[in-house]
């Protein structure tokens, strides 16, 4: 393989291995998240630097140019990301909707109750300061 | 309000209706002076209808947190609620409530703790893992042992008790998944104090562990980046007027 594209691909791959990796320091990026750039990035790297193995798969898929090869795997984990995040999105959506749903039930219970107390002649006390509760949270 | 106990049992429970039952009577009658919560993670069996008809509070979540994030809304509610001290017992049957009385007996003997965990591995005691998860235990055992400079035989348990300090802590900042490793490395970096004790656990009576077969190598990969992360990690204290503490809250 061409030297400039060797150096080049194992500049990109490090540069991606440090970012994910500083993403995941400084908590922008969950672990959970992460492992998957890791993989991706940890392979990518590993092929650049073994060129003969990159010879042994560009062999095995039929492509003539090794660093071609090395597209096709990068191609693939960009797909595995990409379909990685549509399932956390999928799972992001339904969880959203059921806590809206939740939060929605639970205001008509609330205002439920307070209609009742209303009809008791026993309305609930006013806060003239913020709840302890609330406090003990925000301090 | 906790007008009777000043401390709190909690359980986390995610489809365990089998065992839930019968672990909070245990407790009520081991720890009388324990509230006892528990936070159903979303569970499609009878768990809250089980937990709330063995004289528990209830926490239920509307979907599945995963462990770390049940045990940080109990840590919450521990919080909100001004209790002392917060013991995490599993509802799956695999801690003995009875042995609540030694993690009680060693945060009295020395009051500047904050965390005392129980530990299946001090002594020779009837535990009987899977040789794998064994060795995991020990490898995780072996490296946070080295990184907090004292001795922990079982870094993965999570029978714990917390004292208030323990509790803000993590009901500010707790981890996400398989979070018992890193918070007793989160104890460390926070110099908080914490002490390992010898306790009797049980093999799990039913139930599925969070922890498949097929997760594990999962798992191993998780918190080996979670390690050494850890050595690198922000880790700000919020105070007040400073930026949310949200994961992901800015782009790149």
């Amino acid at each position: 393989m061409d030297t400039r594209i060797q150096i080049v691909a194992i500049g990109g791959t490090l540069v991606l291995l440090l970012v994910v990796l500083e993403l995941v320091r400084r908590r922008r990026l969950l672990e959970r998240y992460a492992l998957v750039w890791l993989g991706s990035s940890a392979v990518l790297l590993a092929l650049g630097v073994w060129s003969g193995l990159l010879g042994t798969i560009a062999d095995a898929i039929g492509v003539k140019y090794p660093p071609t090869a090395l597209f096709v795997v990068a191609f693939g984990f960009v797909l595995l990301l990409l379909l990685h995040f549509s399932t956390a999105v999928s799972r992001l959506t339904d969880q959203t909707k059921v806590l809206a749903q939740r939060l929605a039930l639970n205001e008509q219970r609330q205002s439920e109750l307070e209609k009742r107390l209303e009809e008791v002649g026993e309305r609930a006390p006013a806060h003239e300061e913020e709840p302890e509760v609330y406090r003990s949270v925000h301090r | 309000m906790n007008d009777s106990h000043p401390y709190l049992a909690v359980v986390p429970a995610y489809n365990e209706c089998a065992t839930v039952g019968r672990v909070i009577r245990s407790i009520r009658e081991h720890a009388p002076l324990y509230d006892v919560v528990v936070i159903d993670d979303g569970s499609t069996d009878a768990t809250a209808a089980e937990a709330e008809a063995a004289g528990a509070k209830v926490i239920r979540h509307p979907y599945n947190l995963g462990i770390g994030g049940a045990v940080q809304s109990g840590f919450t509610y521990a919080l909100e609620n001004g209790y002392s001290r917060l013991v995490q017992v599993d509802a799956d049957g695999q801690h003995e409530p009875a042995e609540i009385a030694k993690l009680e007996a060693a945060m009295d003997e020395d009051p500047s703790l904050d965390l005392v965990c129980g530990s299946r591995f001090r002594e020779e005691v009837e535990y009987a893992a899977p040789i794998s998860r064994r060795t995991g235990i020990h490898i995780f055992a072996f490296l946070v042992s080295r990184i907090v400079g004292q001795r922990v035989t079982d870094p993965t348990a999570g029978f714990r008790l917390y004292n208030r300090r323990g509790i803000a802590l993590f009901a500010r900042d707790y981890p996400h998944d398989y979070p018992e490793v890193e918070a007793i490395l989160m104890v460390h970096y926070h110099r908080l104090r914490m002490r390992e004790i010898a306790v009797k656990m049980y093999k799990r009576d039913g139930g599925v562990s969070s922890i498949s077969s097929g997760k594990s190598v999962y798992y191993m990969l998780k918190v080996l980046l979670a390690i050494a992360v850890g050595f690198v990690r922000e880790r700000p204290v919020i105070e007040a007027g400073d930026e949310a503490p949200v994961t992901a809250a800015h782009g790149i």
